[in-house]
């Protein structure tokens, strides 16, 4: 039993990861419908940002958070302007290809000026540990956990009940007619992939933190993951990301831990297959109207 | 008197036509065929530098059978074609044995050359199990100092049991990778062999993954153990050391492992100094290891060479003296050379005691390391 909690604890905080990823996919996806597969790179992006930061700049935590979170909004900013702006009329098959494209050169771009070696990401928070019951529990796992779960809520509330967050579900509902009320769409999608992006920035230095190894292709397998995620949970909804990275986190741990770690994979896109045949809008996707 | 003048003039003759004679193979020429440029040349220098320490003490020593050893050198720039291109030339020049080359690829490559023209090579540091071979069969004429990779794991299970008294043990290891599995395995064998018990199957991950928290606990449910042994470079086993510290149960489990743990960055990967206590892993060569004839080793490369000597160095000087004692027992006739290299048994250098097995891979002494916060603090010689 003791050994079960330590899993769930275990699935938990890399479900964390994975909703903070998870977050950014669904809200670019609830405004314009477009799967941003170059957002798990950008999550590595954060982390060489933040790593930057910490060993370069001497930041510490909080400040190198805020940091890597300002500049990847910015760079997930630029992305957009440049990549799939020019794109917005065309089919959304060339948007998302056009994703594909950014994420390898994203990839590749940090190999060119990083090099293509791991890098160990500098432990500024000392990593202490509780135990409860019998029950590890890791200060680096509630970080992480509370982090995703308190940026969860900061977002619920923008959307739900700002000026901006109004604008960005009325340009999810109806692109149009939001341009005819007075929203400047161009603007709010730039925001929400600047918010996206940030989250990213976040998650990225939690992993950098927890799991130490940063280099070029760490966002590849987690962005998938979330996306699974974002899918699961019903792509679009907030809570909904929230809780398909948890789902996503636990049933990848229960797997490696009471199976073995080669099927986690396996098991975890067999899921998005069954998902997509069984109850496409995801976990919570009943209301199509109250996308975001 | 004129008859014997002619005498004299006949006897200086045919004594200066003697030292004629005896003046050309007054040296004896070992070629180097080695990486001295390019992308791993971090191999092929420092295995130079020791190849030049060996010829200038033997030299100072009065040389082989009173000859002096002569070195002729060539740079392969870690590229096939250069490397056979220079033991072609080595061979003309009439060089007895070639040291090289540092890295397996090139060292294959030459390995026809030396069948052929029936010249010795022996390759300080490739480790690839293919590098000795012909095919399926032994390549007769290549030899290597340095053990082969599976071998360490045979060395493991008999620390582990013989120095860690170790009785039960857990292996994990990544499943994408012959080197981590053939180490799972023959750690496994052997440890069990010594009366141990490895408990449940080799946990095995992929080489993507980063998160082993769900195996580590898993592992730590298993109830009490003595080893963890993980198979695999120091990429993985320093986040595995990190997470394992911080599992229940498992912070101050015995880890122990392959040379990969050995890098410069296995205690930031560690999550830092501090969590890299009682881990163990095995290597060619260590500087802290109790031993005269290393000591001896270490001072004479760090005054020739500027630099402490790396377990490169150490694997050239030792197939350099092994080159000498084949040299010394059966003269210069390459063939006789090859005969006398495969008889070497306990043969003391300083990475060990070497025989040659069948496949003219070395049968030596290990040595392990023992990581205390991050620091190397001990160091055994293991035997097979």
């Amino acid at each position: 039993m003791t050994q079960f909690i330590q899993q769930l604890i275990n699935g938990l905080s890399i479900g964390s990861v994975y909703a903070l990823i998870a977050l950014g996919y669904t809200m670019v996806y609830g405004i314009i419908k477009l799967i941003n597969f170059a957002h798990g790179d950008i999550f590595m992006f954060g982390a060489y940002v933040g790593m930057v930061a910490i060993t370069t700049f001497k930041l510490n935590f909080f400040a190198a958070l805020i940091v890597a979170m300002a500049v990847t909004a910015l760079f997930g900013v630029i992305i957009e302007r440049v990549a799939y702006k020019p794109l917005r009329k065309s089919s959304k098959t060339a948007a998302l290809i056009t994703a594909i494209g950014v994420s390898f050169l994203i990839q590749n771009g940090t190999q060119l000026i990083m090099g293509a070696n791991i890098y160990a990401f500098p432990q500024i928070i000392a990593n202490q540990y509780f135990d409860v019951y019998g029950v590890r529990i890791n200060l680096l796992q509630l970080v992480i956990f509370f982090t995703s779960i308190i940026l969860m809520f900061i977002l619920q509330f923008i959307v739900k009940k700002t000026k901006l967050g109004r604008a960005m579900r009325s340009v999810a509902v109806d692109k149009d007619a939001s341009v005819l009320m007075g929203v400047n769409v161009d603007n709010t999608i730039t925001i929400t992939f600047a918010i996206g992006s940030a989250l990213a920035a976040a998650a990225g230095i939690m992993v950098g933190l927890y799991y130490i190894k940063i280099y070029p292709f760490m966002g590849f397998a987690p962005g998938l993951k979330a996306f699974v995620a974002a899918v699961f949970g019903g792509i679009g909804i907030i809570p909904g990301a929230m809780i398909g990275g948890f789902a996503i986190g636990l049933i990848e741990t229960l797997v490696a831990g009471y199976g073995s770690t080669l099927y986690k994979d396996a098991v975890v896109y067999g899921i998005l297959i069954l998902i997509l045949i069984v109850k496409p809008s995801g976990l919570l996707g009943k209301n199509v109207k109250e996308k975001v | 008197m004129k008859k014997l003048i002619s005498l004299l003039a006949l006897t200086l003759l045919v004594l200066s036509g003697l030292t004629a004679c005896t003046s050309t193979p007054k040296t004896i020429k070992i070629g180097l065929n080695l990486e001295l440029t390019g992308e791993v040349s971090v191999y092929g220098v420092p295995e130079k530098k020791a190849a030049e320490l060996a010829v200038a003490e033997i030299n100072k020593a009065g040389g082989i059978d009173g000859k002096q050893v002569e070195l002729v050198i060539y740079d392969n720039a870690y590229d096939t074609a250069k490397a056979v291109e220079n033991s072609q030339k080595l061979i003309q020049e009439g060089v007895v044995a070639i040291l090289g080359s540092a890295t397996s690829a090139p060292t294959m490559a030459i390995g026809p050359v030396a069948l052929e023209s029936e010249v010795l090579t022996i390759t300080p540091s490739g480790t690839n199990a293919k590098v000795t071979m012909n095919g399926d069969v032994v390549n007769p004429f290549v030899f290597r100092a340095c053990f082969i990779d599976p071998f360490q794991g045979l060395v493991l299970a008999n620390f582990a049991s013989d120095n860690l008294s170790a009785k039960k043990a857990v292996v994990m290891g990544s499943n994408s990778s012959d080197y981590a599995k053939d180490l799972a395995s023959i750690f496994t064998t052997q440890f069990t062999a010594n009366g141990g018990e490895v408990l449940s199957d080799v946990f095995y991950y992929a080489d993507s993954d980063t998160d082993f928290s769900a195996q580590l606990t898993s592992i730590a449910a298993l109830g009490e153990f003595d080893v963890l042994f993980v198979a695999d470079y120091a990429a993985r086993a320093g986040l595995i050391i990190n997470q394992a510290r911080a599992t229940a149960g498992l912070e101050t489990v015995a880890i122990v492992g392959p040379d990969g743990f050995e890098s410069p960055d296995l205690n930031d990967l560690a999550g830092g100094a501090s969590n890299v206590n009682n881990v163990y892993f095995s290597t060619h060569f260590s500087t802290i290891v109790d031993n005269a004839k290393v000591t001896s080793f270490i001072a004479a490369y760090t005054a020739s060479a500027g630099e402490a000597p790396s377990a490169l160095s150490a694997l050239a000087y030792d197939a350099m003296y092994m080159l000498f004692a084949a040299i010394d027992a059966a003269g210069t006739d390459p063939v006789k050379v090859r005969d006398a290299m495969k008889a070497t048994t306990g043969f003391e250098g300083v990475t060990g005691t070497i025989s040659f097995d069948a496949l003219n891979n070395p049968v030596k002494s290990a040595i392990v390391v023992q990581l205390t916060n991050g620091e190397q603090t001990n160091a055994v010689i293991v035997n097979p």
